[in-house]
């Protein structure tokens, strides 16, 4: 039951992107098409869940017997940093056009605070490793169902007829902010 | 307490070790066959990234290079130096690409060229263009206001005393790019070891020009006739010389009645260019263009 709760709040209730607002910078970067955004939101799935996995055992196996707690942080981002090299390195081989077409959002998923969130709100939390690894699943999967809904938005928006002063990023923010009120309806839930 | 900085040196550094290990084995198992040669063709590219070669970077060239899209000799400033190492790496034939420089192709000074109107606008080639074709009289020479100049990116266009810009051959890469910005078209890329031009680039008869130019080409054909190497042709009431075929020796200069074509004043190596034409005269005709 837990752990469908976790399920629950990390897509919906605590959603990275829309009610903790992590991660916005490739929000924003990566969702002006539905393709893009949904090949990030693969790269994220797997980063979050794997990095979820692998610093709890970073955690408990190596910083808290040693007594390194401090340490969190930076042994977090080594773990990211090179997860997400290897995504990159997997998706340049398996698929070069989703490899440009992300650009350099994919090298900035090492710096997407939404990962790095992840993993130590799961050390915060107390959860177990399969805990950590549903709330990390979660999360990314929040994270691909706000940033591919907003892909299709704003692939509609371009096509509107938007005042010049707000057209590009300003009605992007505000559509995201909309959302954000929109996603607030789900904070009851739990 | 020495243990509390001994011991997250090393918890890092392994953690570090293990990671990048991981990589290393990844990279081998994942690496993407094609690339082997971008990376070498890369790095003997300049790295200026100037976009001279109408790629967004020397990245992008070098892929190019590689998938076969530009050719060996596609960066215009490394010259034939880069070209050659290119082509080792490519193993493909660099070909002869001399080194080339930008020249201003006019002669309508601030005294030879009288104007017929000021210009007041933008300080711009290009908008003066568009303002009744700009201040001078010529319709075809340099407008004057520096638009090569602001957009050198090697100081190699600085703007003369009489309202013409300088070109300093040797700083010159040939990226090409005053090429593009400017509206007339009065700079040209030409080999650094030509020095013997026709510095007009009007097409207008020559009652014409001479009433826009006072050093602009007519259109007599002298040069034509006196030419020993046949390099120099007129057409369209306009001398154009053949650098292949030029060796340089400025008859055509001392001939031109007008002062349309100019010699350089600066010394290119005697022999290589009396020796290269001579061969190339001949040869060269039915290979290049």
């Amino acid at each position: 039951m837990k752990i469908f709760t976790i399920l629950v709040a990390g897509i919906f209730v605590n959603n990275y992107l829309l009610s903790r607002f992590l991660g916005i910078c490739s929000f924003l970067g990566v969702s002006k098409k539905l393709d893009t955004s949904i090949g990030m939101s693969a790269a994220v799935v797997f980063v979050m869940t794997l990095a979820s996995a692998i610093t709890y055992v970073v955690q408990y196996a190596i910083l808290n017997p040693l007594g390194l707690q401090y340490l969190q942080t930076i042994a977090f981002i080594v773990v990211i940093a090179s997860l997400v090299q290897l995504v990159e390195m997997f998706i340049k081989k398996t698929s070069p056009s989703l490899y440009m077409a992300l650009g350099v959002y994919l090298p900035l998923i090492t710096t997407n605070c939404a990962v790095l969130g992840v993993t130590i709100l799961n050390i915060q939390s107390g959860y177990t490793f399969i805990e950590s690894v549903v709330s990390g699943a979660a999360g990314a999967l929040g994270y691909s169902l706000a940033i591919i809904l907003f892909a299709a938005i704003r692939e509609r928006q371009e096509l509107n007829d938007t005042p010049d002063v707000l057209e590009g990023f300003p009605t992007a923010l505000i559509s995201a902010s909309l959302m954000a009120i929109a996603f607030l309806g789900f904070s009851g839930m739990i | 307490m020495i243990n509390a900085i001994i011991t997250p040196v090393v918890v890092m550094g392994l953690l570090g070790l293990v990671f990048g290990g991981i990589l290393a084995f990844a990279s081998q198992k994942l690496a993407v066959p094609q690339d082997e040669r971008v990376p070498k063709v890369r790095a003997k590219l300049p790295g200026a990234n100037c976009g001279g070669c109408g790629f967004p970077g020397c990245d992008a060239l070098a892929a190019a290079i590689v998938s076969g899209e530009a050719p060996v000799n596609g960066c215009p400033v490394g010259g034939a130096k880069v070209a050659e190492a290119v082509a080792e790496v490519m193993g493909a034939d660099a070909g002869a690409t001399e080194p080339m420089a930008a020249r201003v192709l006019c002669n309508g000074d601030c005294e030879k060229a009288p104007r017929r109107a000021d210009y007041y606008g933008i300080a711009d080639c290009r908008e003066a263009v568009i303002a009744n074709g700009g201040p001078k009289t010529c319709r075809f020479g340099c407008i004057g206001l520096g638009t090569c100049v602001k957009n050198c990116a090697f100081d190699a266009l600085t703007m003369g005393e009489n309202g013409l810009p300088v070109v300093k051959v040797d700083a010159c890469t040939s990226c090409g790019k005053c090429v593009d910005v400017c509206p007339r078209s009065v700079i040209e890329l030409i080999p650094k070891n030509s020095i013997v031009h026709v510095n007009c680039r009007s097409k207008e008869k020559g009652k014409i020009v001479r009433t826009a130019c006072s050093a602009g080409c007519i259109g007599c054909k002298a040069c034509e006739k006196v030419c020993p190497a046949g390099a120099i042709t007129v057409t369209d009431n306009l001398a154009r010389i053949d650098y292949e075929k030029c060796i340089n020796c400025g008859a055509c200069v001392r001939k031109c009645p007008t002062g349309a074509l100019v010699k350089e004043d600066r010394v290119v190596p005697r022999k290589k260019l009396i020796k290269k034409p001579k061969p190339d005269a001949d040869d060269s005709e039915n290979i290049t263009e």
